[in-house]
């Protein structure tokens, strides 16, 4: 992890500056959100799956260790190996043995959102062993040399003239082409000698099944199945939240996810893998590791009001719908994971030093909390995160680092005001006499001003307006 | 490392322990309440699956082989990958050298051995109404068939590189969401429905289910689960490049499910 803060704010400015990024968005997410509604045009069927999906999470949650404990029990009686990680470094530290045991130069990955959490690529680049996303939009992503601005559809900022370009430049023999299906056959061709090729594959994990120890995994292009199918070795990468109960809490889960991602009623492939290859199999890896990783999550469990975070399905609907990531795109969060949920997230994980800007990037319109398929309460969450951000002492990494004199003797100074009536009339007068007066340059009305007219203020208050027309005051 | 573990676990088990959370009790009725006549469920399937492009054969148990090769014959196709040790496959052989109707073309890329014909198992080949000559060994034309009878490791390079189309047996299909179930076994393997471009899939009507759910509870899957399963509801697809559907990415360019009724 880089030690610099990420500035938000300078991010989300260059971000609103770049019309193609914004119309690349604005098309993308408007189309999602669409497309999710028709998934969900019976909303009574809407309301039961999304309580019994809720209530499967909950009920993981209220059993957590002990589900873990069976998770890894079943496992291992399936012939997986468990790994236990509790940090990011110790969780690369595990990949880096298997990969050397298995004398590893070529991994194949499927898309993980834990991994980059890790910085894994990073990692294994590092120690000379060819890593290759094998997500068609995450090898976009690795291609161009940035990150994915999305969790679900990581390359959505470029465009298909702007993935041309990059084709052109980096694949030998490309035809310069503005044409997805061209593009999509030329990376199955790329990709397709790699997977043979490959001695590790590496994945995430969507749902993890205590009862029967299965590692669920949805996807629609079949790199996912590659990954955990072809190579001799797999690895399977999951942060601890994601395990269920049993086998039959898998279908609302399921049922939810790719609804309320891309408004696919199921996606192509879900693959549910319970072990490494039999005897007498002819295929499938001979070693399935699993790696759980902790990074900061036993922190958010351990407050019970934070705790919800560890709800989440991953199914990025909640960013599809949030206005300000709509506007700025995933790649101005400069974090793993963006939009509503990073912002919750990401602040918990890396500690509110760093990422204390996040949960303040929200309007806090609840657009996010309406769509989540496991009703997540996002917007309460951003709420405390804020209080936390300001308050030393408290549960979260790095409360208090955003602790500010000027803000504290703001805020109570409007707390005085509001306890006393005559200060309350002083101030609202003074308001709106002078507030008009007050010029839109001044230091703290700047960062609103700058971007918006500033309001004009009324000549009378309410209360003497209420007051003229006979309604007492109290 | 299994530090990590304890160290992990005690702090989840402590702190949770002084914040219990009250286990929610599940309400499936919303699931269990999807239903869908006997009648429907199969056109359901075809419509939400034709819906990404899936395509769909009819057969019978008596003509399924003779229909698939015709239709790969037609397609052009110059290999067919199969299981030689289940019912399915021995049937495919059977069917295959039985009859060959109109001669089709094609050129045997001739990678890989020709049709396996070794008699296994009872003949269970069913009188053909209208039997024609040919499809003798070595003069029949049309795809070749090739038995999948080895690890992976030695039939790599083939099937990355040459086989055209797998054929595999499914247990069955979800009516609500459109989705074959896929059970692979040692004798059937997961790549025969992963790595060649064409996935032939053959289901029977009288394993058509409601739900996922359903499927699950009635087939008791939580009692033994292989070490993979799989639903698949079409062929291979991405829309990550500007939001434009694309098919056949990585896995099956085209899925062809050939139903088979009884
Ligand atoms: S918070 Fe809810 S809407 Fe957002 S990704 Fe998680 S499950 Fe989906």
């Amino acid at each position: 992890m880089d030690g610099n803060a990420p500035d938000f704010a300078a991010a989300s400015r260059a971000a609103l500056a770049d019309p193609q990024l914004r119309g690349n968005f604005r098309r993308a997410m408007d189309g999602l959100m669409t497309k999710r509604a028709a998934q969900f045009s019976d909303t009574g069927e809407w309301h039961g799956v999304r309580a019994l999906a809720a209530s499967v999470r909950l009920r993981a949650l209220s059993k957590l260790p002990e589900l873990l404990e069976k998770l890894e029990e079943n496992c291992t009686r399936n012939g997986i190996t468990v790994h236990w990680a509790a940090t990011t470094e110790e969780a690369n530290a595990i990949a880096l043995d298997i990969l050397h045991k298995a004398n590893a130069k070529l991994v194949v990955k499927g898309k993980s959102m834990v991994t980059e959490e890790m910085h894994l690529n990073a990692v294994l680049e590092k120690d000379g062993i060819e890593v290759l996303e094998s997500d068609l939009g995450e090898y976009i992503v690795q291609l161009d040399g940035t990150m994915p601005s999305h969790i679900i559809m990581p390359a959505i900022h470029l465009n298909t003239k702007q993935i041309a370009h990059l084709f052109k430049r980096k694949i030998k023999d490309a035809e310069s082409r503005e044409d997805a299906a061209y593009l999509t056959d030329l990376a199955r061709r790329v990709l397709r000698a790699k997977f043979q090729a490959a001695d590790v594959g590496m994945s995430g994990v969507n749902a993890a099944v205590a009862e029967t120890g299965t590692l669920c995994l949805i996807e629609n292009e079949g790199n996912g199945r590659m990954c955990t199918t072809v190579p001799p070795v797999h690895i399977a990468f999951m942060g601890l939240e994601k395990v269920v109960e049993r086998l039959e809490d898998v279908p609302p889960v399921i049922s939810l996810l790719p609804r309320s991602a891309t408004g696919q009623p199921i996606t192509t492939y879900v693959n549910m893998i319970s072990g490494p290859r039999k005897d007498g199999e002819k295929d499938g890896p001979r070693e399935v590791h699993l790696v759980i990783l902790d990074n900061g999550r036993s922190s958010i469990y351990a407050d019970p009001e934070l705790r919800d975070t560890l709800r989440c399905i991953r199914c990025g609907a909640c960013m599809n719908h949030c206005p300000v990531y709509t506007q700025v795109g995933g790649h101005a969060y400069e974090a793993p994971y963006p939009g509503p949920i990073g912002k919750i997230l990401v602040p918990q994980i890396e500690g509110l030093a760093k990422r204390g800007a996040m949960p303040h990037a929200c309007t806090m319109c609840n657009a996010c909390v309406e769509i989540c398929p496991v009703k997540i309460p996002i917007v309460e969450i951003m709420g405390r995160l804020r209080v936390e951000a300001v308050k030393p002492g408290g549960a979260v990494k790095d409360g208090g680092a955003k602790a500010s004199r000027a803000e504290s003797m703001v805020w109570s100074g409007w707390a005085a005001m509001n306890a006393s009536p005559t200060a309350y009339r002083i101030a609202t007068l003074a308001m709106s006499k002078l507030g008009n007066a007050a010029p839109s340059s001044l230091p703290m009305l700047k960062e609103w001003t700058n971007v918006r007219t500033k309001p004009r203020f009324a000549g009378r208050t309410l209360h003497d307006l209420a007051r003229a027309k006979g309604i007492p005051d109290v | 490392m299994s530090d990590s573990r304890n160290s992990i676990l005690t702090k989840l088990r402590t702190t949770r322990d002084a914040h219990p959370l009250t286990p929610p009790v599940s309400d499936f009725a919303p699931i269990e309440a999807k239903h869908w006549a006997p009648e429907e469920r199969l056109p359901r399937i075809r419509r939400l699956m034709e819906a990404v492009h899936t395509e769909f054969l009819d057969a019978t148990e008596a003509d399924w082989p003779v229909v698939l090769r015709e239709f790969l014959a037609r397609e052009g196709v110059g290999s067919l990958l199969y299981a030689p040790a289940t019912e399915a496959g021995k049937r495919l052989v059977e069917g295959w050298k039985a009859e060959s109707p109109s001669p089709p073309r094609g050129e045997g890329r001739g990678e890989g051995e020709a049709s396996h014909d070794s008699p296994e198992g009872p003949a269970t080949n069913p009188p053909h109404p209208n039997p024609l000559p040919g499809g003798e060994r070595g003069s029949a034309p049309g795809p070749v068939l090739i038995p999948y009878d080895r690890p992976l490791e030695d039939l790599k390079p083939q099937l990355f590189e040459s086989i055209e189309a797998g054929l595999t047996t499914t247990r069955g299909a979800i009516a609500e969401t459109g989705s074959l179930i896929l059970w692979p076994t040692a004798d059937e393997p997961r790549t025969l429905s992963l790595v060649p471009h064409i996935h032939i899939a053959i289901l029977r009507t009288d394993a058509l289910f409601d739900t996922f759910l359903q499927a699950m509870r009635e087939q008791g899957w939580a009692d033994a689960m292989p070490t993979n399963v799989l639903l698949v509801s079409g062929p291979s697809k991405t829309a990550d490049i500007e939001q434009t559907l694309a098919y056949g990415v990585h896995g099956p360019k085209r899925l062809v499910v050939l139903v088979v009724q009884p």
